[in-house]
């Protein structure tokens, strides 16, 4: 394997890994937030219960984040040295922000939520997680916007001294129009992996019987979450699709397998055959959806693989400028497919809490309780499918990812880190999990007599409450 | 000039880091000397940088981003020529980060062992690698004429490399000593004591060492004479720890430690990356900045929001104040 190969092998590996924990922090510090509120608003010791519980969960989770995100922000030198060099001007700022507004924000807010409940009156306490929160959210945006930049590069000039990327309009990378749907898209995404994570655990509760009155009140937060998320994610998938399809046409071609120009293509849903080869032979195709979702209009025309290859080719010279088929074809099915069952189950459970009931028999329970994988699978499916959807470049139509690499470091030091990486990746993964899972099944403590919740600051306490 | 602010402001932010991390690599390295065997104690131990540690190590966050927005070639040059340094720095901090936060979680006895090795590997070894990336970065690494380093991962462990790491090792675990003094009382406070009387004097020779090196590497009276001021607030925390004043103590650590940093980069100046051997590769502080467009940007949320950030930090070390105790004390 070259060099390059390693390296992006080592980036997806880390930022997968990085973004298994991501979207449930940002999810889940929210819905513990209105948790807590709900605490504050009606006074119900109930939901100062269930905050409790899930802030625990939420925690474990986060300290993963941190630690894995750590390795993100200094990948980019390590690794990808020429690519720091070529796109720092514009690139470095969105991350020196997202750490000074947001990394800060949440670190600090966090510690004083963790180690304040008895040092702080309640309103400031409650306001110490939404701040928390907040950096998680702000976090997200300028990380998106970094990214977004790399998908379609706006407000900057190369410069004809160094040939780099230079930053002309802060305010263009920040409202770049891909930013405008991604942020948006992972926002949902991260608020479904939220639901359903608290959903299957409660329904995992629930089928044995445990704490039933509490659990279903998380249930029901959850499901609520869900299916308006659910809903989020395929509108704004939808926009991302056709903002991608006159941005990127060849990723959405690929997505769809579609290798010849048609007019009011039909969104395929099977396909069967050498498709990495443009031989479909079974192709099992809802007719012009595919049009619509790119154009709006059921005739549209979408233009196929053969044709966007020649007119690349002429446009940037030879090259092959195909993503991998298989894997943009699968990712981005297993995607929408895994969004859209969500959806339906939400509203089934949805359907049959009504009347103070269960979200559902035996069975559905444990429906409930597996499908919160399924935000998992589909987060991860997104984002092969976006970043290899893009290759070869690096940063579109500017930097191929080949030029990308630390042309200083060896490749068995690639080999050696990367082998480190996946080692203690595999083994946190464990503990983590594990961890999670030994919290989680603990029955949620009535409130011990220890803890003061009036937010009267008590003397004395050697030990603070959540953590230590 | 915008230039040299901002090489001045990623002064500033290591400095913010090495401060503040400076003391949780030290409470963290001395968790089984002042925690002795004792779990109160342990959690009296932690309970200091608990609430802390994680928003303090965001100024590092914050270097590495503030150097990648302002200087990308010296981001690109000096991340991947420590390759595997960084990657050990990295390994630590996971480590340690986790290690952390699961300890008080751990269910077994035997979970909370594991974390607290981790916690002293992830305390310690960050606290001496740092030392010895920054001495050579002063010191000067072998450089292609477009910046790429070819000095190996053996190559940092030179004389003077080692020596800059033993002195942050030292001067991180001083430095948490005297912060566990001040955050503590009863026993805890006593062997905390006790551990400053003990590291204070190597800590003063390997400073006085060092800075004494740099100034014959790199000349220059500004070094000296910082290194100089950093030497007599060392002595300053001495002479507190005598009178028993741990605030004053605690400034005098941290004073050292700012202006050992700060010595660094004064050091350093014209350069971002010195090239041994061939001085005309050398990357200095214009070839590796930012235009100027990026740069004014920059200045702007820095200042925006520099300010908002020190407010709430500080906020949050008046929050947790109180002195926390040990088990003579706690029962
Ligand atoms: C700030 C920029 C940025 C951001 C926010 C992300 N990526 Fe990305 N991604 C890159 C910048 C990048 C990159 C530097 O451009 C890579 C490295 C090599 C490459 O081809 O693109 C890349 C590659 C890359 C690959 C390998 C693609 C390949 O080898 O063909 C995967 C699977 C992901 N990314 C996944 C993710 C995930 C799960 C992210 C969510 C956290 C993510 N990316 C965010
Ligand atoms: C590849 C680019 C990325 C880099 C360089 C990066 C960097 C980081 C760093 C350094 C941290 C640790 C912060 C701390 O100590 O508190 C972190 C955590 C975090 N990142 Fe990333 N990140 C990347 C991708 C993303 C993406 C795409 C998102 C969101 C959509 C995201 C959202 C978050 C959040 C919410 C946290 C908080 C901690 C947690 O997840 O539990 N990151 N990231
Ligand atoms: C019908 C539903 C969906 C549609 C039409 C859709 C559409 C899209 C499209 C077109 C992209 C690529 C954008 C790009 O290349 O920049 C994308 C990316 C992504 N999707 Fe979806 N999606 C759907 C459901 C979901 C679900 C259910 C999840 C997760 C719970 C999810 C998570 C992601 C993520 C994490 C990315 C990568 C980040 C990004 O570029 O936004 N999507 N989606």
């Amino acid at each position: 394997m070259s060099h390059d190969t390693i390296a992006r092998w080592q980036f997806a590996i880390t930022t997968v890994y990085h973004f298994l924990f991501v979207p449930l922090t940002i999810g889940l510090s929210l819905l513990v937030a209105g948790m807590q509120t709900a605490w504050n608003r009606t006074g119900s010791v109930e939901w100062l219960r269930l905050t409790r519980f899930w802030g625990k969960l939420m925690l474990i989770n986060f300290a993963m984040g941190v630690v894995t995100g750590i390795v993100q922000e200094f990948q980019f030198g390590m690794n990808w040295s020429d690519y720091s060099r070529f796109v720092g001007d514009v690139f470095g700022a969105p991350l020196a922000m997202e750490a000074l507004i947001a990394f800060f924000l949440e670190s600090t807010f966090l510690g004083l939520w963790i180690f304040g409940w008895d040092r702080l009156p309640k309103r400031v306490h409650l306001a110490t997680i939404w701040l928390a929160s907040l950096g998680t959210v702000i976090s997200a945006y300028f990380i998106l916007a970094a990214n977004s930049w790399m998908q379609h590069p706006v407000g900057y000039r190369i410069n004809p001294r160094t040939g780099h990327a230079q930053l002309t309009s802060i305010w263009k990378v920040l409202t770049n129009p891909t930013q405008m749907v991604t942020f948006p898209h992972v926002l949902m995404a991260s608020l479904l992996t939220g639901g359903a994570v608290v959903v299957g655990l409660s329904c995992w509760h629930l089928r044995r019987g445990h704490q039933v009155e509490l659990h279903r009140r998380a249930v029901h937060l959850g499901l609520v979450v869900c299916a308006v998320a659910s809903v989020g994610v395929m509108l704004s998938g939808h926009f991302q699709g056709q903002v991608m399809t006159r941005q990127q046409p060849m990723k959405m071609a690929s997505a769809e397998a579609l290798w010849d120009t048609e007019d009011g293509a039909g969104l395929s849903l099977f396909a069967y055959g050498d498709v990495s080869h443009g031989d479909n032979k079974i192709d099992i195709k809802i007719p012009h959806l595919m049009a619509f979702m790119a154009t709006n209009s059921f005739s549209g025309k979408v233009q196929g693989v053969n044709d966007l290859q020649a007119a690349e080719v002429a446009r940037y010279g030879p090259g092959d400028y195909t993503p991998v088929m298989g894997v943009t074809f699968w990712n981005f099915r297993i995607m929408m497919g895994l969004g859209a069952v969500y959806f339906g189950l939400s509203l089934l459970g949805l359907a049959r809490m009504r009347g103070g009931h269960l979200p559902g028999g035996r069975f559905l329970l444990l429906a409930f309780m597996w499908a919160a994988a399924l935000p998992y699978a589909a987060n991860t499916a997104g984002w092969i499918f976006t970043e290899m959807g893009r290759q070869p470049w690096v940063v579109f139509g500017l930097l191929r990812t080949s030029s990308a690499v630390s042309p200083g470091v060896s490749t068995a030091a690639v080999i050696a880190t990367l082998a480190g990486f996946t080692v203690i990746y595999g083994a946190l993964a464990t503990v983590a999990l594990r961890l999670f899972l030994r919290h989680g099944r603990h029955e949620i403590p009535a409130l011990s007599p220890n803890v003061t919740i009036s937010g009267e600051p008590r003397v004395g306490v050697a030990l603070p409450s959540l953590a230590y | 000039m915008l230039e040299e602010f901002w090489f001045a402001l990623v002064g500033v932010l290591w400095v913010g880091f090495f401060v503040l991390e400076g003391f949780d690599f030290g409470v963290a390295a001395l968790l089984p000397v002042v925690g002795r065997n004792d779990e109160t104690d342990r959690r009296a131990v932690l309970g200091t940088i608990g609430p802390v540690w994680d928003a303090n190590e965001v100024w590092l966050l914050t270097a590495g981003g503030a150097m990648f927005a302002a200087f990308p070639e010296w981001y690109a040059s000096l991340f991947s020529g420590m390759y595997l340094a960084l990657f050990l720095v990295l390994f630590s901090l996971i480590i340690r980060g986790v290690s952390l936060e699961y300890r008080g979680k751990a269910t077994t006895a035997a979970g909370r062992a594991w974390c607290d090795r981790g916690i002293v590997i992830g305390g310690a070894l960050p606290a001496l690698l740092f030392g010895v990336a920054f001495a050579n970065m002063v010191r000067g690494l072998k450089m292609t004429p477009d910046h790429t380093v070819t000095t190996g991962f053996l190559g940092l462990l030179n004389p003077f490399g080692l020596l800059g790491g033993v002195t942050t090792l030292l001067l991180c675990t001083l430095h948490g000593a005297v912060f566990l003094t001040l955050k503590t009382s009863g026993e805890v406070r006593d062997r905390a004591r006790r551990v400053t009387r003990s590291l204070a004097p190597p800590t003063v020779a390997a400073f006085a060492v060092l800075a004494i090196w740099t100034v014959v590497l790199r000349g220059g009276i500004a070094v000296a004479a910082v290194s100089a001021v950093g030497l007599v607030a060392l002595v300053f925390a001495v002479l507190s720890w005598f009178a028993e004043r741990d605030g004053w103590a605690f400034t005098g650590t941290a004073g050292a430690i700012a202006l050992l940093v700060t010595s660094w980069f004064v050091a350093l100046y014209p350069y971002v990356l010195p090239a041994l051997g061939t001085p005309e590769n050398s990357l200095t502080v214009s070839d590796a900045a930012s235009g100027h467009y990026t740069l004014t940007v920059m200045t702007c949320v820095a200042v925006l929001f520099t300010p908002v950030v020190l407010g709430y930090q500080a906020w949050s070390y008046w929050v947790f104040r109180r002195r926390l105790v040990g088990s003579d004390e706690a029962g």
